[in-house]
């Protein structure tokens, strides 16, 4: 009996390696359900000219005015844009690029005239741009600590001296090494990115015909994500509510002028819930990239918000780029509901929909050429 | 790339590796143990013998089949797995991820490794639990020892070499006894080994003479060889020891031998001592595990792996050296705003780029994903149910379906290119009839109603009443049934529901044929035959010697005494191995006879017998009583004798059996050969008979023009043998070969059938050496590949696997399938690279040995042309749809590390990374895998041209894998440079805000996810629920999941990357739009490809339908 019962097991041992039915399924008619027979009812579809032809007019119709609509939005779109780097000689900021210093406390202004020769209407926004600007590296990307961010108040903690301690304690993430901290005091906010803040100061004046100059208003917020601004970033809550209280023993990032909590006046607006901030610190796709710096309000109904004229972007110079060939650019700009001016999706959507069309009436002319004597051949059989 | 051989086949399966075990359990000799003998000591007695009684050392009783302990299964299961190489290349990925400071954590490749490496610990884990449970039954099972006269229970682990055992009927035998006492009154006992062959008949084995008074008191030594497995050979010699006196020996064969796994039947209880105990027994010894059979498709897996490691490995060397190059521009490698640490800074330049093509192999590595093992197991495994759930491959008369035995093969079934037959039970049912006899050259016929005597009846001649008698005597006497034993009743049962066992069909045919005729054979009591003739009386013969039937002399003898003391040796066999052994005058009018009769399909068998003197009978007697004694070499001395004996003999007559085709024989073989498969028959039997047989199944045609290698055409006046058959080779050559060269255009006009026979066939194969103008193998092989089909005719079991293997091995290496239902089969089945086992009469042993079991040969076209068609192009499209899902996956990533300044930062959040292969786009594909059916099976079945489309892996060549490599590619480049050209202006947003590189990154996953998945969906055909709830579904889990993902703050996570992305991301009309035009543009040119591929044949006439 049991030996038996073991051998067949044994046997079985192929059972482990046999699929199914090493030996449970024997004896036994297989059922006669549809999945089992593998023929549960199916939908088959055979993609041929005659079905795909009406989908390919279909899309062609459909994607060309849509592709003449964005491409149309797309050059509706007022742009403007003003490179400042001061690599050349004749460039108003040549002098701010070359003298520049970190040791300079003092900012170093530059003014660059420009005339715009279209009135801008509604909201304009206003863009810093950088090229060779490497956000995206890895290096950068992950220097940062979102927890310190988020306002945990134990990534603002002393490291302690001792390392053992030190792994107790939190403290700055390190991955924001080397920008960390600074003999044992933790850098707020710590990080490559956040150190790297761009801190150039730009404003606009409206160059009046009439001789004077008006400054523009600028606007610093709703430039950030709403739940960055207010899930992602959040200041740390201490026992005060004085942010210099809170973020007190900890150190300004090496090349900020100011501490975090000098950011802005406006507390909404300051400390790492900073709008300036919170967009720099969404690092950029690629290595040319802009960024909402500010953006200019339409006053009233009649008005436009820029209108044509001369005008003077005052710039204050903090931030090198030379040492790297980097490029500096303000973008004055409009936005249409498909966000600033890309010609890119206008002419895509009109090319594959060209394209679409196209194929459909080269379908249309084999369908009709060759469907036919297929037909009769099928009929003959 | 070893390790892609070695290779991932077993996440779900594991062999039991016994001979391990041996070796564990009994090394302790070293391999010297092995040859040679052993001697037990019957009942641990020492023997009075001059020797020294040394208790020697044997394994115990305890069946080990286990692999592991509960301590030991971590470490060594681990091992186990680690050691296969995909395992371990993925584990070297994960450590070089927690080592090195790489760009994706480790967790994205630890994740897949841990689960798949739990999921194998756990399934090994039960299936060795499961071992241990059976293990313990039998090694705890009670058993009774005779020990100095008592019976003691004892546990059957506990056996020793040399113990008594007694066990009752049905119980089964717990390790390889000698039989030393039986109940029965003749020392005999019954057993079945089914468990074992799976041969259900009764089998009898004998005790050893003289040892059945007194067990107890048995002074005796046995002498035996070292444990061997073939399970019917066993020489031993046993030494008895009276008082003092010479020691008598005993000669000990298998029929004294009772293996261990077989069950006493018939008999109240026996004796026996037990000579080979534990891993030690034949059924231990004959759990090798199988060798692997590999599939195309794996060896296409493997050379596909081979180029996507040397893209993964150039990828990462050229952002290597992209990222050195573009470091050397100043103020490129750290730019102020981006300072690298002090740690950074110090180490050593080159171990620098070594540490950085090692990330970027990491990051890159998904392009070769674990994923795909997985989902090939699961898909191969899960798949094979629907071969045993078939129930068109159920058959009523055995009450049993298809059986998988293994899972690796499915896909081979649709790439089959010769199909390698048995004939006997195969083509033909093994349901014997006897048709007629013919003695002494007369005919004679069976006839149901007719008026003479005996319904038997000659057809032509004059009767011959004594050569008739001494004829039907031969076939009652001449064999080895058994009368089935019913129930001891007086009354004889009916005459023809007389119950016959016998291992062939054709001596129950045969038996049962003289029973017509008058003569019953009435069974065999204590070596007595009994016989009741014509004129209802009994006649007794005393069996003398049985001369087994063995394939190789192709007869078998008896010699009897009967009642007025004639000794008679009565033998029959084939015609080849009889005719020349007897006197040759009486050969002709019967030759003709059989070769009637062969030609009609029928089996032929000649009778013969031979009238032994005293001194002759004397001689052969003591001859073989030697040669049966002898521990080597016994069977050539046995056969040396025999041969002696079976000579000068009187030929009587021939019996002419009939062996039905199996229903749809012809139906099936037909398909095969339309769906471009050469069907080869091979067979032991005689050529007129599978002639015929072939003829009746379609295989050769009217209009076939057959070309012969036989002996016969061998034979020719004035040459010798060897140049006959090169001239005739080299004839057919041209004639086969030649007119294909330069008439290619209707080659197939002529259909050429070849023939050719076991002697010729050696002389074939072992020619090359001598002769060396002409390779004699090719020529063959060249003739036999261009005839529509080869008989291959008096083949020895091992001829059959050469010939497959000669096939399996010649240009372009063809796919073999063979099927075969008999012990001869085996070899064959197992050489082929798909076996087929059809669950016949002749025991089970082709069915445990094969890959697939089916009960008719008719399944055969099922199997190839409906499951193997849409298991191959399932598996097919797996295999390649998996390797382009990745590349552009992976392409993109790699594209980014171009506006990256090389630095591995990657394109896609890890979570993306890790979801990707697991749940995002795995579950459509093994759907697809498992469902598909882009023909329907019916049509499959009716049009069998369809399966040459898909032959000599049409599917997986370097053409498709190029198609669908550059799709992937052409992919790739859309998704990212699509995205590109976006983000050339980031503010995407209608309120001016920008997007940042996760942003960048989630929409060209998205379009991935989408544009991957809808491609599947533009490829499958047949969409069952089960498609449209895992293609839809996988969709909408990847949108509930990103907004899931990106919807908390994970206090888990060190970066918050994907914080609202995707749903920011929704909020852009651009992204929208951007996502629906890409997904569009990359699955235009397959849109377009499979429009404009012209519908083929069957395509068309399904759109018609």
């Amino acid at each position: 009996m049991m030996a038996s019962s073991y051998s067949a097991k044994d046997e079985d041992g192929h059972i482990t390696v046999s699929g199914p039915g090493g030996g449970t399924l024997r004896n036994k008619k297989p059922e006669n359900t549809a999945f089992k027979q593998q023929r549960l009812p199916a939908w088959q579809p055979i993609l041929t000219a005659g079905t795909v032809l009406p989908a390919f007019f279909i899309i062609g119709l459909i994607f060309i005015p849509i592709g003449i609509g964005l491409y149309v939005t797309s050059n509706n779109i007022k742009e403007f844009e003003i490179d400042y780097t001061g690599d050349d000689t004749s460039s108003p900021c040549y002098n701010c690029a070359k003298n520049f210093s970190w040791n300079n406390t003092k900012s170093c202004t530059c003014t660059i005239p420009f005339q715009l020769d279209q009135p801008y209407e509604s909201n304009v926004f206003m863009y810093y741009g950088l090229s060779n600007f490497y956000q995206n590296h890895r290096r950068y990307v992950k220097s940062r600590d979102d927890s310190q961010l988020n306002g945990n108040i134990d990534s603002l903690k002393v490291g302690a001296s001792s390392p053992m301690a030190s792994r107790k304690k939190k403290k700055p993430s390190k991955e924001c090494e080397p920008y960390a901290s600074i003999d044992n005091k933790p850098i707020a906010p710590c990080g490559a990115i956040a150190n790297s803040m761009f801190n150039d100061t730009l404003k606009l004046f409206y160059n009046d015909p009439n001789g004077t100059s008006v400054p523009i208003p600028l606007t610093s917020t709703g430039i950030a994500w709403w739940t960055d601004k207010h899930v992602k970033f959040r200041n740390p809550v201490g026992t005060n509510s004085n942010l210099t209280a809170v973020f007190q023993g900890t150190v300004k990032p090496v090349n900020w002028h100011r501490p975090v909590y000098e950011l802005d006046t406006d507390p909404e607006n300051n400390g790492f819930i900073n709008e300036d901030f919170i967009v720099w610190m969404r690092t950029a796709a690629l290595p040319t990239f802009r960024k909402l710096y500010r953006i200019i309000q339409k006053k009233n109904n009649m008005a436009p918000t820029l209108p044509r004229g001369n005008y003077t972007l005052v710039v204050d110079y903090n931030y090198p780029v030379r040492s790297f060939e980097g490029r500096k650019r303000m973008i004055l700009s409009t936005i249409s509901w498909m966000g600033g001016k890309n010609p890119f999706l206008g002419i895509a959507y009109i090319t594959v929909g060209s394209v679409c069309f196209f194929l459909g009436v080269v379908l249309l002319v084999i369908h009709h050429k060759y469907g036919n004597r297929n037909n009769s051949a099928n009929i003959s059989n | 790339m070893q390790f892609f051989k070695i290779c991932i086949r077993s996440w779900v399966k594991f062999g039991l590796f016994f001979s391990q075990q041996i070796h564990d359990c009994c090394m302790f000799g070293g391999e010297d143990r092995r040859v040679g003998s052993r001697t037990i000591y019957v009942g641990h007695r020492p023997c009075p013998a001059n020797e020294v009684f040394i208790p020697p050392k044997f394994c115990d009783n305890r069946i080990v089949s286990s692999k592991y302990t509960v301590w030991n299964f971590l470490p060594k299961n681990l091992f186990e797995q680690f050691r296969r190489i995909a395992n371990f290349y993925f584990l070297i990925i994960f450590l070089v991820q927690v080592i090195v400071d790489t760009p994706t954590s480790p967790v994205t490749s630890g994740l897949p490794l841990f689960f798949v490496i739990t999921v194998t610990a756990i399934k090994q884990g039960y299936e060795d639990w499961l071992r241990h449970k059976a293990d313990n039954e039998v090694n705890k099972y009670r058993v009774t020892v005779l020990e100095d006269g008592r019976r003691i229970q004892k546990e059957s682990e506990k056996i020793k070499v040399g113990d008594v055992l007694e066990v009752e009927e049905d119980e089964t035998f717990p390790c390889d006894l000698i039989l030393l006492q039986s109940s029965r009154d003749d020392g005999t006992c019954f057993v079945t080994t089914a468990s074992l062959d799976g041969e259900s008949n009764h089998k009898t084995h004998y005790t050893v003479p003289d040892t059945e008074r007194d067990v107890e008191s048995l002074n005796a030594t046995i002498e035996c060889e070292q444990p061997q497995p073939d399970l019917y050979k066993f020489v031993g010699r046993m030494h008895i020891y009276k008082n003092n006196e010479e020691p008598s020996l005993r000669s000990l064969g298998p029929e004294n031998l009772l293996l261990k796994g077989a069950t006493l039947k018939n008999t109240q209880s026996i004796c026996g001592v037990a000579v080979y105990t534990g891993m030690e027994t034949k059924m231990a010894l004959n759990y090798q595990g199988k060798s692997q059979k590999r599939s195309v498709v794996e060896k296409s897996i493997n050379a596909f792996l081979l180029v996507y490691l040397c893209i993964l490995v150039s990828k990462a060397l050229v952002c290597t050296t992209l990222k050195y190059v573009w470091q050397s521009k100043p103020g490129q490698d750290e730019p102020w705003y981006n300072e690298k640490t002090l740690k950074e800074k110090e180490t050593n330049l080159y171990l620098n780029m070594f540490t950085d093509f090692l990330s970027f192999m990491v990051l890159f590595n998904f392009i070769i994903p674990v994923s795909m093992y997985v989902t090939v197991e699961m898909q191969k495994f899960l798949g094979s149910f629907f071969i045993s759930w078939d129930k068109d491959f159920f058959d009523s008369e055995i009450e049993e379906g298809a059986l998988v035995n293994t899972s690796d093969l499915n896909e081979e079934l649709g790439q089959v290119e010769y199909v390698f037959t048995d004939k006997t039970g195969t083509l033909t049912q093994n349901n014997m009839e006897f048709i007629e006899c013919c003695i002494d050259g007369h005919q004679y016929k069976y006839r149901d109603a007719s008026s003479e005597v005996d319904g038997f009846c000659v057809t032509d001649g004059p009767m011959n009443t004594e050569r008739e008698e001494l004829f039907l005597r031969a076939l009652c006497l001449c064999h080895t049934v058994q009368v089935k034993e019913s129930t001891e009743q007086v009354v004889p049962p009916l005459q023809e529901q007389r119950g016959f066992i016998a291992s062939s069909p054709d001596e129950i045919a045969l038996v049962q044929g003289a029973m017509r005729y008058g003569f019953t054979f009435l069974g065999l009591e204590s070596k007595t035959m009994k016989i009741l003739n014509r004129t209802n009386d009994v006649e007794m013969y005393e069996l003398l010697h049985v001369l087994n039937f063995d394939p190789v002399r192709r007869r078998m003898s008896v010699i009897v005494r009967s009642i007025s003391g004639e000794t008679l040796l009565f033998c029959k066999g084939a015609d080849s191995s009889i005719f020349p052994r007897v006197k040759q005058e009486e050969v002709e009018k019967i030759r003709m006879h059989v070769e009637r009769n062969a030609t009609d399909g029928y089996r032929t068998l000649c009778v013969a017998y031979k009238h032994l003197t005293a001194e002759e009978y004397d001689q052969v007697d003591s001859g073989l009583r030697e040669a049966r004694l002898a521990l080597q070499d016994r069977e050539e001395k046995l056969m040396a004798v025999y041969n002696q004996v079976e000579t000068g003999m009187n030929l009587i007559g021939a019996t002419a059996v009939e062996d039905r085709l199996q229903e749809e024989a012809a139906e099936t073989m037909e398909a095969l050969q339309g769906a471009g498969i050469k069907v080869w028959v091979l067979t032991g039997d005689k050529m007129e008979t599978a002639k015929s047989t072939c003829y009746a199944c379609r295989l050769f045609k009217r209009n076939t023009e057959l070309l012969e290698l036989t002996v016969r055409t061998l034979e020719s006046p004035g040459k010798r043998r060897e140049d006959r058959l090169h001239d005739l080779l080299l004839e057919y050559h041209k004639k086969t070969v030649g007119t294909l060269d330069y008439k290619s255009l209707n080659w197939s006009s002529q259909d050429y059938g070849f023939i050719v026979d076991g002697a010729t066939l050696s002389m074939v194969l072992n020619s090359s050496s001598e002769n060396n103008l002409h390779d004699y193998k090719d020529l063959f092989l060249q003739i036999c590949q261009n005839c529509t089909s080869v008989l291959c005719c008096r083949m020895a079991p091992l001829q059959k696997a050469q010939i497959v293997k000669m096939v399996k091995n010649s240009k372009g290496s063809p796919i073999t399938l063979s099927i075969g239902d008999g012990a001869n089969d085996v070899s064959m089945i197992l050489e082929a690279h798909v076996g087929i086992g059809i669950k016949g009469k002749e025991g089970r042993q082709a069915v445990r040995n094969s890959d697939y079991a089916i009960p008719k040969l008719k399944h055969l076209k099922k199997l190839l042309l409906g499951h193997g068609h849409l298991y191959y192009v399932r598996i097919a499209h797996l295999v390649q749809y998996f390797f382009y899902k990745n590349l552009c996956f992976i392409l993109p990533q790699f594209l980014y590390q171009f506006f990256c300044g090389c630095s591995q930062q990657p394109l896609y959040d890890a979570a993306y990374l890790t979801m990707y292969n697991i749940c995002f786009t795995s579950m459509p594909i093994l759907a697809y895998s498992l469902f598909e059916q882009h023909i329907s099976i019916e049509m499959l079945l009716e049009n069998a041209t369809l399966y040459r489309q898909i032959g000599k892996n049409a599917m997986l060549r370097w053409g498709p894998f190029l198609y669908w490599t550059l799709l992937g590619v052409f992919h790739g480049l859309v998704f990212f440079f699509g995205v590109w050209f976006l983000f050339s202006n980031p503010a995407l947003q209608d309120n001016g805000q920008a997007f940042g590189n996760w942003s960048y990154g989630t929409i060209v996953f998205t379009i991935l996810v989408f544009t991957v998945t809808l491609k599947l969906a533009l490829d499958t055909r047949h969409w069952t629920w089960i498609n449209h709830f895992v293609i839809w579904g996988s969709l909408a889990f990847y949108v509930f999941f990103s907004f899931f993902w990106g919807g908390v703050i994970w206090p888990f996570l060190r970066q918050q990357r994907l914080y609202f992305v995707f749903a920011n991301m929704l909020s852009s009309v651009s992204a929208w739009l951007v996502i629906i035009v890409l997904i569009l543009l990359s699955l235009l040119p397959e849109i377009l490809y499979v429009v404009l591929r012209k519908p083929r044949g069957p395509y068309a006439r399904q759109v018609v339908l």
